[in-house]
């Protein structure tokens, strides 16, 4: 069973509406203020997160990325315990504890966001191999970006998978830049040349195509689910914001304007929208604006975290250090 | 009587721990092989799926470990070398270590690393040789150096049960011990020190093999001094307790460790000593120097770690 809430169109459609609208909210608060240490923004790769997660099952997996926030949506994960999260209060989903780049829901099969490139894809596929093992019909999709394609242990991690045949479903959100360095000139082959070489069969789509992007993810994954072993998806996309928040301070000229504005121009939450019924679109945006005005309401009216216990959840064994000289 | 040796008693940890619980498996470079002894048998007995050979890919299947931690498993990893940790120090010290705190607290990684053969092996030169078990106390990790084969025992099997990661070094200056075993195998608690033997003028706080070191030179100074060791067997987390108990007694402290000198382990148990205990003399240390990286000539290795003479004399200096 896919996600319920992913099941058709509309519902794809609201979710690219929320991680957009939640976005822009999550811009104003680094702003305002209200988020301190900024966001990695995913506006522009909506029908990435969403298109994949809607191939996904409730029970199904994933490790997510420094730029996280629209995988951990898409999954089904409450935008005001996320948004909590990024301002540091204790009703977050991490509890304050983990910010923009570790979300995490393990109710819902969210592994965490990662801050290290590259680092989810190996922690997916011992994931995927404990499924196996336990007899769990999961898959486990990992989300890394073109950055990753150059990490040793993203090579490493392809090859696991491909011995152990684990149900993995590997997703290059290809948005043409590790932060600044255009992938053309950091890429040596190809994404799925690199998955072909250790024998996954790749696939590379319009990452700007939420439908295109969900058929792909939906062959690759059941064929995982089936004992097929891993599969390797390029989304070709784009970021329309910075790299990060603080980008904007440095006024850094390494895109053109034609280009964002080309790409732009092929925005996946218009394209989402305009094959639905106007009526349908309207309806979705009130109700995630108003969604959005009670996740605000939620996060703000959620404690900042008491300091003294900023040792709490160390240890899962429930150690408790000595006292540095703070406490 | 029944001998039971260091290699032996970590395998008979591994074995009960995958006969007891079938989360347990593990993961590692010719484990199915048993070539470093601690395996041995156990792909025959327990199944390829279980003990697990992993390609030469220590990141990844670390992280792998990681991952499977996360969902449910009880990952066993085992390094062959310990430089091997450097390369995966990533994996462990800003993954594995981080997720419970950084998820607040929803996940738990009860992953457990061992390196069956820490320190120098004689030979085997710059890359083959350390032990870096300070830098895991460091980030926090539980790191564990058990110096006889029932506290081998003991603590593999509390690791392996702990809900947290753990690195066991079990020193290759140790592999070579053989006990009289009396009494049944069992756990040994995480974080607790252990008395090997009592005395009243000085402490000698020694870690892993060096153990046995400091119990022959405490034999042979018997005439002189009564010296008291004491083998934390946990360096992180030490039991504080048990060291400021032991000072409270003799006043006077010599640490024996085999890592390197400046912001080493042995550091840690004087600044403890010099915070929170009151001593009659400066304490000493005999450690590794510096950063010290151990030549191949046997000699130049064996010049560079701590040795009895030098035991003895960091005694009698504290004694003075």
């Amino acid at each position: 069973m896919s996600l319920p809430h992913l099941a058709d169109p509309a519902g794809r459609y609201r979710a690219m509406r929320l991680i957009r609208s939640f976005e822009e909210l999550a811009l104003e608060w680094v702003r305002s203020g209200l988020i301190v240490g900024g966001t990695h923004p995913y506006i522009g790769q909506e029908a990435v997160a969403v298109g994949v997660c809607a191939a996904l099952a409730p029970d199904d997996g994933l490790t997510s990325t420094h730029r996280g926030h629209g995988h951990v949506l898409a999954k089904g994960a409450d935008p005001g315990r996320l948004l909590a999260e990024l301002a540091g209060r204790v009703d977050g989903l991490n509890r304050g504890r983990g910010g923009s780049m570790h979300a995490a829901d393990f109710s819902l099969g969210i592994l965490g966001a990662n801050g290290i490139v590259g680092a989810g894809a190996p922690i997916a596929v011992g994931a995927a191999w404990a499924a196996q093992r336990q007899g769990r019909p999961r898959v486990v999709a990992s989300f890394f970006g073109d950055g990753a394609l150059n990490q040793g242990v993203l090579l490493e991690a392809l090859n696991l998978a491909s011995i152990w045949r684990a149900p993995v479903l590997f997703v290059c959100e290809n948005n043409g830049y590790a932060t600044t360095l255009p992938a053309g000139a950091a890429v040596g082959g190809s994404a799925c040349g690199r998955a072909e070489a250790f024998g996954i069969p790749a696939e590379t789509v319009d990452g700007m195509d939420v439908e295109a992007v969900r058929a792909a993810a939906g062959r690759m994954v059941e064929r995982a689910r089936a004992g097929g072993g891993p599969g390797f998806l390029e989304c070709l996309t784009y970021r329309f914001e910075a790299h990060h928040t603080m980008e904007r301070r440095f006024r850094l000229a390494y895109r053109t304007a034609q280009e964002v504005a080309a790409w732009r121009a092929r925005d996946p939450l218009a394209s989402a929208a305009a094959a639905l019924p106007s009526a349908t679109v309207a309806a979705i945006d009130a109700e995630v604006g108003q969604l959005l005005l009670e996740s605000a309401e939620f996060a703000l009216a959620s404690a900042e975290p008491d300091p003294l216990t900023a040792g709490d959840h160390l240890y899962a064994s429930g150690l408790r250090p000595r006292s540095g000289a703070a406490l | 009587m029944t001998l039971l040796s260091y290699a032996k008693a970590m395998n008979r940890a591994l074995a009960d721990a995958l006969a007891a619980d079938p989360a347990v498996c593990v993961f590692g470079e010719d484990v199915g092989a048993g070539l470093a002894g601690l395996t041995l048998g156990l792909q025959q007995r327990f199944g390829a799926e279980r003990v697990v050979d992993t390609p030469l890919s220590e990141q990844a299947f670390t992280s792998a470990g990681v991952g499977a931690a996360l969902s449910g498993m009880r990952p066993v990893i085992e390094l062959q070398i310990p430089s091997l940790l450097f390369l995966v120090f990533e994996q462990l010290a800003n993954q594995a270590h981080k997720f419970s705190l950084m998820t607040g607290g929803q996940a738990r990684v009860p992953l457990t690393v061992v390196v069956p053969g820490s320190g120098s092996r004689s030979g085997w030169a710059g890359q083959h040789s350390d032990q870096p078990y300070g830098l895991f106390a460091h980030v926090g990790i539980k790191t564990l150096v058990p110096a006889t084969p029932t506290d081998a025992y003991g603590l593999l099997s509390s690791a392996i049960a702990d809900d947290d990661p753990v690195v066991l070094f079990a020193p290759a200056g140790a592999l070579g011990v053989r006990e009289d075993v009396t009494a049944p195998l069992g756990p040994v608690p995480l974080g607790v020190a252990r008395t090997h033997r009592a005395g009243t003028d000085v402490t000698v706080v020694a870690v892993g093999h060096l153990v046995h070191q400091a119990l022959a030179v405490a034999e042979e100074l018997a005439g002189e001094a009564s010296v008291e060791v004491l083998d934390p067997r946990t360096l992180y987390p030490l039991d504080r307790a048990a060291l400021l108990a032991s000072l409270e007694r003799t006043g006077r402290l010599v640490v024996v460790d085999d890592s390197n000198r400046f912001a080493g382990f042995a550091a840690e148990v004087l600044a403890v000593a010099a915070e929170d205990g009151r001593l009659l003399a400066p304490p000493r240390r005999v450690t590794r120097p510096d950063g010290a990286v151990l030549p191949f000539a046997l000699g130049l290795d064996r010049a560079l770690q701590p040795g009895v003479d030098q035991l003895r004399e960091a005694i009698r200096a504290v004694l003075k």
